[in-house]
């Protein structure tokens, strides 16, 4: 198997007395799709703030491209080309959709005193970067507020891979999506994964990670569960081991229980 | 699929979208966050050409568009920075005691420490600059409130506006220069506060404030829509978390825009101070409220994100043809707080029905 992209090894993070993460380590493949699976509190928020440069580790090692990293924000670890998108999008709804691809980033036109934003530029790039992700931009001067849950994950996901991510960090992008819209995100993430982008997509829904997940790790209470590989699993074992076995068969018991006894009344 | 190239070939004239029905102008006026503020600035003109009682009707000569619009100046050069800085989300209500302290600053320098007045400017400048930095470091660095930590500037300057001065000048809040013996006076005066266009029909001109009025707003205007640091106001002011999160410098914006307040206050106090050669400890406290009533109305929201740099120029505008207009009217002065109360919130009521337009409708 080829080098890791990215790598952790042995990380810990502690928040005054709390211990959030505990030895865990990770490594993520260009072209593939790594899973990180838990359930709340188990150290997922931790682990990406790591990653994304957000929060910096107590201990461990942070290897990136096979060079040791340490970013001080998210912007160097954008700048070095791990991309992340964070649950809430980081878009400003009351801005319209080319102002908020390009926030942060802007292009623009002229020097010192004259620059200016190169607005004809941000729209047309806006609107064909967003074609590609399959979504017609009517008017890139609507304001991003006025999309839907999925166009706006759409967007941030464009926005990501247009701003050269190597890595593309995902944080819960379908939690809050329905059915379809979870749907056309999986599609942007299969995408991304063949363009060879190392893709880390960090959710609670086993249903969500294993059709397109490469690889799984499982991290429960600030430890880590487990990594399986996808040939070495099945949905309900990921399940089943994402909730913690025994103690999913003991509600599974009571609730038969629950039912039987309503029925035998 | 998604392809990445590092010069991305782009059509760069605005394309047609035949799907985009043609939005008719009123359409589109109806989404502009300045709305409230122009049909305010309508109505108000309107309303006082009506009420003018003075002989040969003087509010629809250049008499009456000199006099509105000399104390529309006053607060639009104010109104414009307040404006962007609600924009990102902040308040400041230190602003009308600023203008009031950097008049006296320049006058105790000039007067009392015999200054040349360039060398005043400067220093007047940055002891802006420095109010203003203080303000934001603070605001960004505690997380309190703007309200409250300018609030404490509010007092700390004016409880020095009065009480140093009085310690510098025998006892006296107001100073007055007297003679010509000031070195760089006459300059100082010429650039800030004299008049321009002066003929039969107007013997005094317009007020050089004007000028800076139109300028303070042109800047505003550029930066906000045109500039990047435009578009990190915005951000800040919108969701300080995504904007933090995707790169914005987020103090900076913020810090940047408490300075850009405190040196329009600096520009007020020296156009003040500049054209009665004389400044009062005092002057300009309670004007933070009319920056602010100008800003809302120009379609600011109070808590940020959203709002046009010209309609809180209009809304200087409305201020001074409210103050203005009461006097051509004949009646009495007091009733201008009643008269700016009602427009205050027709507009916002304006307001309202844009940005909620805004936030939800496509077209």
């Amino acid at each position: 198997m080829t080098r890791p992209l990215l790598s952790i090894s042995n990380v810990s993070k502690f928040y005054g007395n709390v211990i959030a993460l505990s030895e865990v380590s990770l490594d993520v493949y260009a072209g593939q799709v790594t899973c990180v699976l838990g359930d709340n509190g188990a150290g997922k928020s931790t682990l990406i703030k790591i990653l994304s440069g957000v929060v910096t580790l107590d201990s461990g090692s942070y290897r990136f491209e096979d060079e040791p990293v340490s970013f001080s924000g998210p912007r160097e670890a954008q700048d070095a080309g791990i991309a992340t998108v964070f649950q809430d999008l980081a878009t400003v709804p009351l801005m319209s959709v080319w102002r908020n691809f390009f926030l942060g980033n802007e292009l623009t036109l002229g020097r010192g005193l004259m620059s200016r934003l190169d607005i004809n530029r941000a729209k047309g790039i806006v609107r064909e970067e967003m074609q590609k992700m399959g979504i017609d931009v009517r008017d890139p001067n609507q304001n991003v507020g006025t999309l839907s849950g999925g166009e706006r994950q759409a967007m941030a996901i464009a926005r990501a891979v247009y701003f050269g991510a190597k890595v593309l960090i995902l944080d819960e992008p379908t939690s809050a999506l329905g059915v379809r819209q979870s749907g056309i995100v999986l599609r942007y993430i299969v995408q991304a994964r063949e363009q060879g982008k190392g893709v880390v997509f960090i959710t609670h829904n086993p249903h969500h990670a294993f059709p397109v997940g490469d690889r799984f790790v499982l991290l429960r209470r600030g430890k880590l569960m487990a990594t399986i590989e996808k040939e070495q699993t099945t949905i309900e074992e990921l399940t089943r081991m994402m909730a913690g076995g025994p103690e999913l068969e003991q509600l599974a018991h009571e609730l038969s229980l629950a039912t039987r006894k309503k029925s035998g009344e | 699929m998604v392809e990445i190239s590092d010069t991305p070939s782009v059509d760069t004239t605005e394309v047609g979208d035949e799907r985009l029905e043609k939005l008719s102008f009123v359409t589109r006026m109806l989404k502009k966050p300045s709305l409230g503020a122009v049909v305010g600035t309508i109505t108000v003109f309107v309303l006082f050409a009506f009420f003018d009682a003075t002989p040969n009707h003087l509010w629809l000569t250049q008499t009456g568009l000199a006099s509105w619009s000399t104390t529309a100046a006053f607060f639009g050069i104010m109104a414009v920075p307040v404006g962007m800085l609600m924009i990102g989300g902040e308040f400041d209500l230190s602003t009308g005691v600023m203008t009031g302290a950097t008049a006296i600053l320049m006058a105790v320098l000039m007067n009392n420490l015999h200054w040349n007045a360039w060398l005043a400017v400067f220093a007047t400048l940055i002891f802006a600059g420095l109010i203003g930095f203080i303000n934001g470091y603070v605001v960004v660095r505690t997380k309190l409130p703007s309200f409250i930590v300018t609030l404490a500037t509010f007092f700390i300057l004016r409880g020095i506006s009065i009480g140093g001065v009085l310690l510098v000048n025998s006892g006296s809040t107001q100073i007055s220069l007297t003679g010509a013996h000031y070195g760089g006076l006459h300059s100082l005066q010429v650039l800030f506060g004299s008049s321009f266009l002066s003929s039969s029909a107007l013997p005094n001109g317009y007020s050089t404030a004007i000028l800076w009025f139109v300028g303070v707003t042109l800047i505003g205007v550029w930066i906000l829509g045109r500039t990047r640091f435009g578009n990190w106001v915005y951000a800040v002011g919108g969701d300080i978390n995504a904007a933090r999160n995707i790169g914005v410098p987020v103090q900076r914006t913020k810090i940047s825009l408490f300075m850009g307040t405190s040196f329009a206050a600096a520009l007020v106090g020296i156009i003040s101070f500049a054209q009665s050669s004389s400044a009062v400890s005092e002057q300009g406290v309670g004007y933070e409220f009319y920056y602010i009533i100008a800003a809302v109305v120009g379609g600011c929201l109070l808590n940020g994100g959203y709002g046009s740099v010209f309609g809180a120029a209009l809304g200087a505008c409305i201020i001074g043809m409210a103050f203005e207009g009461v006097i051509y009217a004949g009646w009495d002065s007091s009733w201008d707080f009643t008269f700016l109360g009602i427009i205050l919130f027709l507009a916002v009521a304006v307001n309202m029905y844009v940005f909620v337009r805004a936030q939800k409708a496509r077209h």
